[in-house]
């Protein structure tokens, strides 16, 4: 059982009209196994939990802490981030030209592991993860995100959910411009490493369609840069009827 | 038509061209067969401004030495390699010099390596020439290479060792014909390497022709591609890694003088270090018979540290508006540091992240060459490089 605990974390970053405070001070603590959804309207600040989470260093922590098993996470640079556990889904995944995607599966195999993976099994847990997300087996020889269509993209992030097997996954819109079918397949993905690792998971998404296929346990409202509601299941279905108008005009 | 723009793919910073004008187009170039028609070499001169006369190590001197016994070589059934007598009337008729070090490799040399592929004949195995040398005389070297109507062939041409060298490789690719010819520059520290490279393509020919320059402390390649015969197709691809005091220069030009033709030159360099320097000069001219030209070039430099320093100028001469298409793109840059924080994200420390950046870069050229055995072991020179960096 492990703890992600995200304690009155206060976020700045650089903008054209200066320092700009985009987290507030959010509190969320997310346990193994736990599914939460953090649902917002546009600009509330959902993106940047997820990069900060990870570490990207355009965003800068001013207060708050955030703790892995009561390990300074804050402390740590992206990848060491990484190789404790943690796996943010990326929106939008940048290409990595001349690398094709079998090497870098393997090279962010061996990285999180610290050492290389058994050529035959590997291989074959590659192929398995690669039918369930029906990713064509061509797929490996292509260059990393290079011409990959968006729902070529959101397969990928999860084909490394399933294989690189995180404590915590932070999902960043990964629901976002998939049709219904690819939106099943990839929901498909998040739910076996779910249940194959315990994997506790932070689901940001703009809509409520995702939460069809994978169940919350927790559902954060967030406006503005922090938590502005939180409750179960239930509260989705709250928004799926109401909108956010309620919490942006309060 | 003509779309010419300028991307900033990758998160590489877009070049900014306008400052420089050519002294004349790209067509008018003189050229000679005699060194003495040029003047000494000068940075004033648009050719050689970017480097100063002393890199050339006598290179551009009236007497060169000549190589014979550096180069090393095999015929097969379809491929026959001897020396011939530079006077023999194909030697030349491929190109003729358009700057000093050219004209002198061609005074100088009174053999010429000629490498004939067989009429019809298709030849899987790679033909390989070695060009290594030992010692620092500044010598010429002349090559020409005929491949023959409808045959196919790929040939690997390797400099190495420590060497001084003029070189002119004249390249003749006959109707049908698809030749893939590759030259690598791998030199010892102290060399200084000038090549000019001329190539005619006729009727329906196709032709890859790559450079791959990593080691020599000067190393200027000036490859240039005439279409003689309408619908050929010529695939320019170079590749090269400057580290600190290196100066690697390309002047890549088609010559689109035959209509519906089709070019693609695409460059990747890498630099690190002080005074790492590269150069990038590509030109493509459309002439007023080359309708139907399909034509893009491409450039890309990645500057692994500070003090380097990456020259990148495209130029397109366009004397016809019914074309398919022209375009071209060049950008220098830093690292994209959202492909390192992808990396990092998945666990690779920063450095790790960095190599596997710059050997993808590279190696998607290397790859371009189709020929297995060469890109691994160019894919291990990239390595050992970046493993001073």
């Amino acid at each position: 059982m492990a703890t992600l605990e995200i304690k009155n974390l206060h976020v700045t970053v650089e903008t054209d009209q200066g320092t700009k405070e985009i987290l507030k001070g959010v509190d969320l603590t997310i346990k193994s196994g736990e599914i939460h959804a953090v649902m917002g309207p546009n600009g509330s600040g959902k993106s940047t939990l997820a990069y900060s989470i990870a570490g990207h260093p355009k965003y800068t922590v001013t207060e708050g802490e955030i703790l892995l098993d009561g390990e300074d996470v804050l402390e740590m640079s992206v990848d060491e981030r990484a190789r404790a556990g943690l796996f943010l889904a990326m929106q939008y995944p940048v290409e990595i030209p001349g690398v094709s995607v079998s090497n870098f599966l393997r090279t962010a195999k061996t990285a999180i592991t610290g050492e290389a993976p058994a050529l035959r099994t590997w291989i074959k847990d590659v192929r398995e993860a690669m039918d369930g997300l029906k990713i064509d087996s061509t797929f490996s020889e292509r260059n990393v995100n290079e011409g990959f269509s968006g729902g070529e993209k959101k397969r990928h992030e999860i084909l490394q959910l399933e294989l690189l097997k995180p404590r915590f996954a932070i999902l960043d819109e990964t629901d976002s411009g998939l049709d219904v079918d690819a939106l099943k397949i990839v929901s498909e993905g998040v739910n076996r490493a779910h249940q194959a690792n315990d994997l506790g998971i932070l689901m940001i998404t703009h809509y409520t369609r995702i939460l069809k296929y994978i169940k919350p346990n927790f559902v954060h409202v967030f406006v503005d840069g922090k938590v502005a509601e939180q409750g179960g299941a239930e509260l989705a279905d709250q928004l799926e009827a109401e909108g956010y108008d309620r919490y942006v005009k309060a | 038509m003509s779309d010419s723009q300028s991307t900033a793919q990758h998160g590489l910073a877009e070049h900014t061209h306008g400052s420089f004008v050519p002294l004349q187009i790209r067509s008018d170039r003189p050229s000679s067969k005699s060194v003495s028609d040029f003047e000494a070499v000068s940075p004033l001169q648009d050719l050689w401004r970017y480097l100063q006369p002393e890199q050339l190590n006598g290179l551009d001197s009236d007497v060169l030495g000549e190589y014979a016994s550096e180069v090393s070589f095999s015929s097969t059934d379809d491929v026959e390699i001897s020396w011939i007598e530079s006077t023999d009337a194909r030697v030349g008729s491929i190109g003729v010099p358009e700057d000093r070090v050219a004209a002198a490799a061609y005074t100088n040399a009174s053999k010429t390596l000629l490498v004939e592929v067989a009429e019809n004949a298709e030849v899987a195995q790679p033909v390989v020439v070695k060009i290594s040398a030992n010692h620092s005389t500044p010598s010429a070297l002349h090559v020409f290479v005929v491949a023959k109507k409808f045959s196919k062939a790929t040939l690997i041409v390797e400099h190495s060792g420590l060497g001084n060298l003029a070189e002119i490789i004249e390249i003749d690719v006959q109707d049908e014909a698809k030749l893939n010819i590759v030259s690598v520059q791998n030199w010892d520290n102290g060399s200084a390497h000038v090549s000019a490279h001329f190539s005619k393509l006729a009727r329906n020919s196709y032709l890859k022709h790559s450079i791959a320059s990593f080691g020599g402390d000067l190393v200027r390649i000036t490859p240039v591609t005439t279409f003689t015969g309408p619908g050929a197709e010529v695939e320019m691809n170079g590749v090269y890694f400057a580290s600190a005091g290196q100066h690697l220069e390309n002047r890549p030009f088609v010559d689109h003088a035959a209509p519906n033709c089709k070019s693609r030159v695409t460059y990747k360099g890498a630099l690190q270090g002080n005074k790492a320097h590269t150069v990038w000069i590509g030109d493509v001219l459309i002439r007023v018979v080359a309708e139907g030209t399909d034509t893009y070039e491409l450039n890309r430099n990645l500057l692994l540290t500070d003090g380097a320093r990456a020259d990148s100028v495209p130029n397109l001469e366009i004397e016809t508006g019914e074309i398919e298409g022209a375009g071209h793109a060049s950008a220098s840059g830093r690292f994209d540091d959202e492909q390192l924080f992808y990396l990092q994200a998945r666990g690779m420390t920063v450095d790790d992240a960095r190599r596997l950046v710059v050997l993808g870069f590279l190696v998607d050229i290397l790859q371009r060459t189709g020929v297995e055995d060469l890109v691994e072991s160019l894919t291990k020179v990239v390595e050992e490089k970046l493993g001073s960096y």
